[in-house]
């Protein structure tokens, strides 16, 4: 136990959990805005694949990183809107539209990677995006270095976070969003326009799973592999549960669920991997569903959540 | 003018002219996957055909790959009836294969360990389907995501049995021990792959629409799914009902991992399923969740499949447009289903 401990006080273990929670807290925050309109977004995962292929596309073909991400989150802002016709405009079951994009994206990004950059035996890669310490605070002991030296892109996360909870709280937009997604006629009743509110929100979703799948093909691995996102869309989906659909504890699920996923690589590394490794990436799922017979009885999801609203039906 | 209203009903013939028209509309939207690979599109999609069905070889090869998308389509088609989202029978699959190969690794005769095999990868499947249900059923719990993660829960299972105390020890590979040869599933044309799993397959079809046009149980799990309010002033326990349904649902998706275990590769792997739990959503959703569409449904699937490896390699168009297609298939096919719903109608033209 004892080792255990030293580990997660390492600087280097803080950073990793830092890290691997990035990515996550942009798709969930993601998912977390669609769903409060309303809309389930089960095409996270493809989406999330499809950014991180287009952004490294990107930033492989102009040598600008800046440029990768844009792109990775203008894809994603496209496929938010792709699902957001389906499902809102057109009124289509957002689950099943959700598996559809998730197979349409993953499918267009394998096309259009292997179409771009052939068969390589070994994967083409970029330069990524080098840390950037802050001055002053990276001084911090070990809270510096593990959280004061990263990529700009976990900067981005972190204000993310309290910028997402400010425009869902705060702001009349963010009051519209959970006006649609818990209640669409009163919404519409009050001169709210629910099919634009809930079209932006899964956009605007759509650009934070950009975010994510770009931080996963340009800071962490630097290179787009077919297994880059290997299911952390799913793992969104159920952090946005775990965390009641609430900006804070949807981002705190997301740090837990990287401390967990750091614990199981520093395990695996240092031969203490008596539990198998995949133990522990089964324990979101698993916690999430434990959660969601708890949860039930306090009815926390937007009530309005896969529900389609045609203005015409009373 | 044109106005779209609502349709009080559709006429038989929609049933199979809205895939067609899905899937034709698929294959001209593709298309332009295939321009921009700078190939011939017509001879493309002839390369997918003739390397999918145009010799008796090709087509044995089309009908092992839709066996198991048969077997989940069907999975996914009876539970969407009951409007039980059942988005997990990738797991279920899953689960059936590791139950299957575990039966038919123990030596006994081989008529006998294929029946096993069956009775427990349908119970596994089964027994997995049964978690989102009874969550739905007690805690009212969404069945869309708990089934979801579901799948992920048992693919790592999945993968820590073949890394760890299921590993093969001969080949070094997180790979299971082989079932016995004995309960290898007979091979019908010699020279093929067609194994005994594919007949039953094809079979199950038309035995679960039996089921669920002519028997009480159907008649219930249609109710359930198309009115659930008036099921119960019926006298229908819609709760029984939805577990039902997820036990049949669940024992078919098993029946996919089964058939692959004990026809196709006769042990386990983690990747053993390229997604064919989902690609039974696209099957059922094409086949508008009649069981006797998904059988053509899911060759459609296969014949794509099958036919992008030859196209790939004879035209260097990348194999993976089989996935588009699929993505864009089941996409097009729910707005295909708008017409079932609404019709436009021409008013007000004369002035």
């Amino acid at each position: 136990m004892s080792v255990v401990l030293e580990q997660i006080f390492q600087v280097g273990f803080l950073a990793a959990i830092i890290r691997i929670a990035t990515p996550l807290a942009f798709a969930t925050l993601g998912e977390m805005f669609s769903e409060r309109a309303g809309v389930l977004n089960l095409g996270i995962e493809g989406i999330m694949l499809l950014s991180a292929m287009t952004g490294f596309t990107a930033t492989s073909l102009s040598g600008s990183l800046w440029l990768g991400v844009l792109v990775a989150m203008l894809n994603g802002m496209l496929m938010g809107a792709l699902h957001a016709l389906f499902t809102v405009a057109l009124g289509l079951s957002q689950h099943v539209c959700g598996i559809g994009v998730t197979l349409f994206s993953s499918g267009l990004a394998y096309f259009l990677y292997r179409l771009i950059f052939g068969q390589q035996s070994v994967p083409p890669s970029i330069k990524g995006f080098q840390t950037l310490p802050i001055p002053v605070l990276s001084d911090i002991p070990v809270l510096g270095p593990a959280v004061f030296n990263q990529f700009a892109l976990v900067y981005m996360a972190i204000l993310a976070i309290p910028l997402a909870a400010f425009i869902l709280y705060r702001t009349p937009w963010g009051l519209s969003v959970r006006m649609v997604g818990e209640n669409p006629r009163a919404a519409d009743s009050a001169g709210v326009g629910v099919i634009a509110t809930r079209f932006q929100a899964v956009i605007l979703g759509g650009a934070l799973m950009g975010l994510a799948g770009a931080f996963l093909s340009m800071a962490q691995f630097n290179a787009f592999t077919f297994g880059v996102v290997s299911g952390r869309g799913w793992v969104a989906i159920a952090l946005v549960v775990f965390g009641r659909w609430d900006p804070w504890r949807s981002a705190g699920a997301a740090l837990l669920f990287a401390f967990v996923d750091a614990l199981q690589l520093r395990m695996q590394a240092s031969g203490l991997g008596h539990i198998p490794y995949e133990a522990f990436l089964m324990l979101p799922f698993i916690f999430t569903i434990v959660a969601m017979a708890f949860m039930s009885r306090n009815a926390v999801a937007p009530s309005a959540l896969l529900k389609p609203f045609r203005r015409e039906e009373r | 003018m044109f106005r779209l209203e609502a349709r009080p009903s559709t006429p038989a013939w929609f049933n199979l002219a809205l895939p067609l028209l899905a899937i034709a509309a698929t294959l001209v939207l593709c298309s332009g996957l295939i321009a921009l690979a700078g190939a011939g599109v017509l001879e493309s999609y002839g390369v997918m055909f003739t390397a999918s069905l145009g010799d008796s070889y090709a087509i044995t090869e089309t009908l092992v790959r839709a066996a198991p998308m048969i077997f989940t389509g069907l999975a996914v088609a009876v539970a969407f009836r009951a409007k039980f989202w059942n988005i997990g029978a990738e797991g279920q699959l899953l689960a059936g294969a590791v139950a299957s190969c575990f039966v038919g690794a123990i030596p006994m005769p081989g008529p006998l360990a294929m029946l096993l095999m069956a009775i427990a990868g349908a119970a596994a499947g089964a027994a997995v389907a049964l978690i989102p249900a009874t969550l739905r059923v007690r805690f009212k719990v969404d069945d869309v995501v708990s089934s979801l993660l579901l799948n992920s829960v048992i693919y790592y299972a999945l993968m820590a049995l073949v890394e760890g105390p299921w590993k093969d020890s001969f080949s070094g590979y997180p790979i299971s021990p082989p079932i016995e040869d004995s309960a290898n599933f007979p091979v019908l044309i010699e020279g093929t792959r067609l194994h005994l799993g594919v007949v039953v397959a094809l079979v199950a079809a038309p035995l679960i629409w039996f089921l669920i046009v002519r028997t009480t149980l159907g008649f219930r799990i249609r109710v359930t799914g198309e009115n659930p309010e008036a099921a119960r002033y019926g006298g229908i326990n819609v709760q029984r009902v939805l577990l039902s349904t997820a036990l049949l649902s669940g024992a078919l998706a098993g029946l996919a991992g089964v058939g692959e275990v004990g026809g196709v590769h006769f042990q386990v792997m983690s990747d053993i399923s390229p997604g064919y739990g989902y690609s039974g959503i696209v099957v059922a959703m094409l086949a508008r969740l009649n069981p006797l569409g998904v059988v053509p449904a899911a060759i459609f699937l296969a014949a794509v499949m099958t036919g992008a490896e030859a196209m790939s390699r004879a035209t260097g168009v990348p194999a993976f447009l089989s996935d588009v297609i699929q993505g864009t298939a089941l996409l097009a096919m729910l707005v295909a289903l708008l017409f079932t719903a609404y019709r436009i109608r021409r008013v007000g033209a004369a002035k």
